[in-house]
């Protein structure tokens, strides 16, 4: 891996943007194994996907804006957030920050010039866009869209004369990705950093999407076996889950959440990566408490995967059980919180310099912090009989998984803009999005939470007209989140296309790898491996100085 | 060649020891893909005891004991190839990999007469004489098809890959000095191996 690329006849490497490989045009993207280009195929669908989802959701939130029907049928409804839940988790929050900017740079942070299995890492996209596909099919062909919710539960899924099953293929495929995304990243990780770099030499963000990939490879499988067991179900009738047949739905939860609850993890770990390069960056300050903050990364992963059972305390358990879920899930808020705390010490004191990155990343923060902290009150046995399948459980994980991991995907999106398309947005602009974005979706979901301490069921159609006000402040909330995620795209999408361009190598003054190749990356990413002598985030007093003393060519 | 190519031929490196831990990764997803039905039947085995025992004297021992003979024996000839190509004996090799695959097929046409006798004797998911049934026995031969019905489908995809495998062989693409292909292929196989080996207690020998 070591060995130095070809120099080109001219001199001058071109960028993996104009490099041309086997196949021209289109075909020079979708059949490329260049992990940057890879990544830029994945942010267009990734995107696209996230652009359907949200119809869905906004859609839902203007038919609940009043009482009774406003704008479709309750069947409609049941599909539409079926639609919205499989869309997002699977199509959107799980893959996103890995296969986006995990893709694109942690090759580059760890000095080296590819994943460890760039066809793999392709077959990945073409795994996602067929699930993609086949969650497309199931909504147009006859029999209507999934209306189970995104969790399948039986005996519902078995029964509905719905096209669930290719709904769970769909999520049984896009598990396949993950699983391999996750496979190419671990062996990355141990086999291609570049020399000198150390496990604690290592980005905080490589840290992070190596716990996740170890999630996705130990707790996708589950997932994987339990979906296409109910399809199995569904269409030979044979008896497993189904309490008709002698089966135990339970057991189906069970197993459901063996996955989907370390999936939280996989969605939030990369996220807090991202923040974690973040902070460091906008605020000039080395990063405080580096072991910690990986170390927690990797306890999260440990942890985060043995407290399933908390999702189903009202569905049956012994004491025994609910009382070690309840007390696991409580560890897990331990080095969540070392996370929150090493960053906002990292803040103090620092040369903050307010970027749209940096907002995003504080908004994170804010947002994080709130849905974590209602997550530990949900993990409270007593508590949770009472708030279980209300609309707090639906404002909390949206806190967590919009307010945290959406967050800090936009966040990764605009601190990497520059470098990956050499061109820059509209730094004023995005900060109008942010303030769209960050003030439409606190006042979309905290009312959320509001209605659901007062006793408002989630995935109801309808509700009693004492709920109406949070409801309408909530609808209000999503018009003002779509139009800021709309601005941002269109500020992000006109900058791609012809946006004022940079070959500035190092426009936020950061002190990883990335910052220190050329902008955008070359094909090969570095003209000649770097040997790696400091810590990834060495400020010191003078920036300068810090610069020359690790000079990347 | 244009300074281009130059500049992708130079990025091919080779790196064994990756593609075998990408392997191994790969591997333990498999094992907990099944660890995810093997959990069922530990389940359904603890709920229904006496229909499990009941329902597992009804499949028969010989051809099971058969079939794993005949497996265990398709991994030795694995090894052998893989051995073979490391001693530059690269027909040699080639005939153990079809060795290998012969005797895949022969647990398939096994596994083959074993449905149908199953199924003539109106055993198969929603026919009447299962459902008329206790249900720990839905369960357990719904587990059964199920189980070796998959283990089954990586018998098949063990099959093309040896085929695929074979291939690269004869075209010298694997050989004495890259054969980590090979490798893979064979610690796949080992897997599909090693699941039988836990299958066939589970369903045919403890009654």
């Amino acid at each position: 891996m070591s060995e130095a690329i070809v120099v080109p006849k001219n001199g001058k490497h071109p960028s993996y943007i104009e490099h041309e490989g086997k196949h021209k045009g289109l075909l020079g993207w979708i059949l490329s194994t260049d992990h940057k280009r890879i990544a830029i195929i994945y942010l267009v669908a990734i995107i696209s996907f996230f652009l359907v989802g949200m119809t869905f959701g906004f859609l839902m939130r203007l038919e609940l804006i009043a009482p009774g029907r406003t704008i479709m049928d309750a069947q409609t409804y049941n599909s539409f957030f079926t639609l919205h839940g499989v869309i997002m988790i699977f199509l959107f929050v799980v893959p996103g920050i890995p296969a986006i900017f995990g893709n694109f740079f942690l090759p580059i942070l760890i000095g080296a010039r590819d994943v460890s299995f760039p066809r793999l890492n392709l077959f990945t996209w073409y795994l996602y866009v067929i699930g993609g596909l086949l969650a497309i099919i199931s909504i147009l062909l006859p029999g209507g869209p999934a209306d189970t919710g995104w969790t399948f539960y039986i005996p519902y899924s078995v029964r509905t004369g719905s096209n669930v099953v290719f709904a769970l293929f769909a999520a049984f495929v896009l598990g396949f990705s993950s699983i391999f995304t996750g496979i190419n990243f671990v062996t990355t990780v141990h086999r291609l950093r570049a020399p000198g770099m150390s496990w604690f030499k290592m980005p905080l963000s490589v840290w992070s999407l190596y716990a996740t990939a170890w999630v996705q490879i130990l707790a996708t499988p589950i997932i994987g076996i339990t979906l296409l067991l109910v399809a199995i179900e569904r269409v030979f009738g044979v008896g497993l889950f189904d309490p008709a047949l002698g089966g135990d739905p339970v057991l189906y939860q069970h197993l459901f959440w063996i996955y989907s609850h370390p999936a939280v993890y996989i969605m939030i770990l990369p996220a807090m990566g991202v923040v974690s390069e973040i902070i460091p960056v906008f605020a000039r300050r080395t990063i405080l408490g580096y072991k910690f903050i990986a170390m927690s990364s990797i306890a999260i992963a440990v942890f985060g995967s043995l407290v399933w059972a908390h999702h189903m305390f009202t569905a049956g358990m012994s004491n025994t059980g609910q009382f070690i879920f309840s007390l696991l899930t409580m560890v897990v808020a331990i080095p969540s919180a070392i996370k929150v705390f090493n960053w906002t010490a990292t803040l103090y004191k620092g040369s903050i310099e307010l970027s749209t990155p940096l907002l995003f990343a504080l908004a994170f923060i804010f947002q994080f912090t709130i849905g974590g902290l209602t997550g530990i009150m949900q993990g409270v046995l007593s508590v949770d009989i009472m708030i279980h399948d209300t609309s707090f459980i639906v404002a909390h994980f949206h806190y967590v998984m919009f307010g945290g991991t959406g967050f800090g995907l936009f966040a990764a999106l605009h601190y990497w803009f520059p470098k990956m398309f050499g061109r820059m947005y509209s730094e004023k602009t995005s900060k109008v999005a942010f303030w769209h974005i960050f003030i439409g979706f606190n006042t979309l979901y905290f009312p959320m939470f509001i209605m659901g301490w007062l006793g408002m069921p989630r995935r109801y159609y309808d509700y009693l007209p004492e709920f109406q006000i949070y409801h309408l402040i909530s609808t209000i909330g999503s018009w003002i989140l779509v139009a800021g995620i709309l601005i941002m795209f269109g500020n992000l999408l006109k900058a791609w296309l012809n946006g004022k361009k940079t070959t500035e190598k190092n426009p936020w003054g950061g002190e990883t790898l990335e910052w220190k190749i050329e902008t955008p990356p070359i094909h090969e990413n570095f003209v000649d491996i770097p040997t790696i002598h400091e810590a990834p985030y060495a400020y010191k007093q003078n920036e300068s100085e810090t610069l020359t003393n690790q000079e990347v060519k | 060649m244009s300074s281009q190519e130059q500049a992708a031929a130079a990025h091919v490196h080779r790196d064994d020891v990756g593609a075998r831990m990408g392997m191994w990764l790969f591997l333990f997803t498999e094992l907990i893909l099944f660890g995810g039905m093997f959990i069922l039947y530990s389940v359904y085995r603890y709920m229904h005891p006496d229909s499990f025992h009941l329902a597992a004297k009804e499949l028969n021992t010989i051809v099971g004991t058969f079939n794993t003979a005949i497996l265990l024996t398709s991994s030795l000839t694995m090894v052998l190839a893989i051995t073979a190509i490391q001693r530059k004996q690269k027909a040699l090799s080639i005939f153990f990999q079809l060795i290998t695959i012969v005797l895949a097929l022969g647990f398939m046409v096994n596994k083959y007469f074993e449905w149908t006798a199953k199924f003539h004797h109106g055993i198969y998911p929603g026919s009447d004489t299962l459902l008329a049934k206790p249900t720990g026995e839905i369960l357990f031969f719904g587990l059964y098809y199920v189980m070796t019905g998959l283990h089954g489908l990586h018998v098949i995809i063990g099959v093309i890959l040896i085929g695929m495998m074979a291939r690269l062989t004869s075209k010298e693409i694997i050989n004495s000095n890259s054969y980590v292909k090979l490798e893979s292929a064979g610690l796949y196989w080992h897997l599909v191996d090693i699941i039988w080996i836990f299958l066939f207690p589970l369903f045919y020998l403890i009654t």
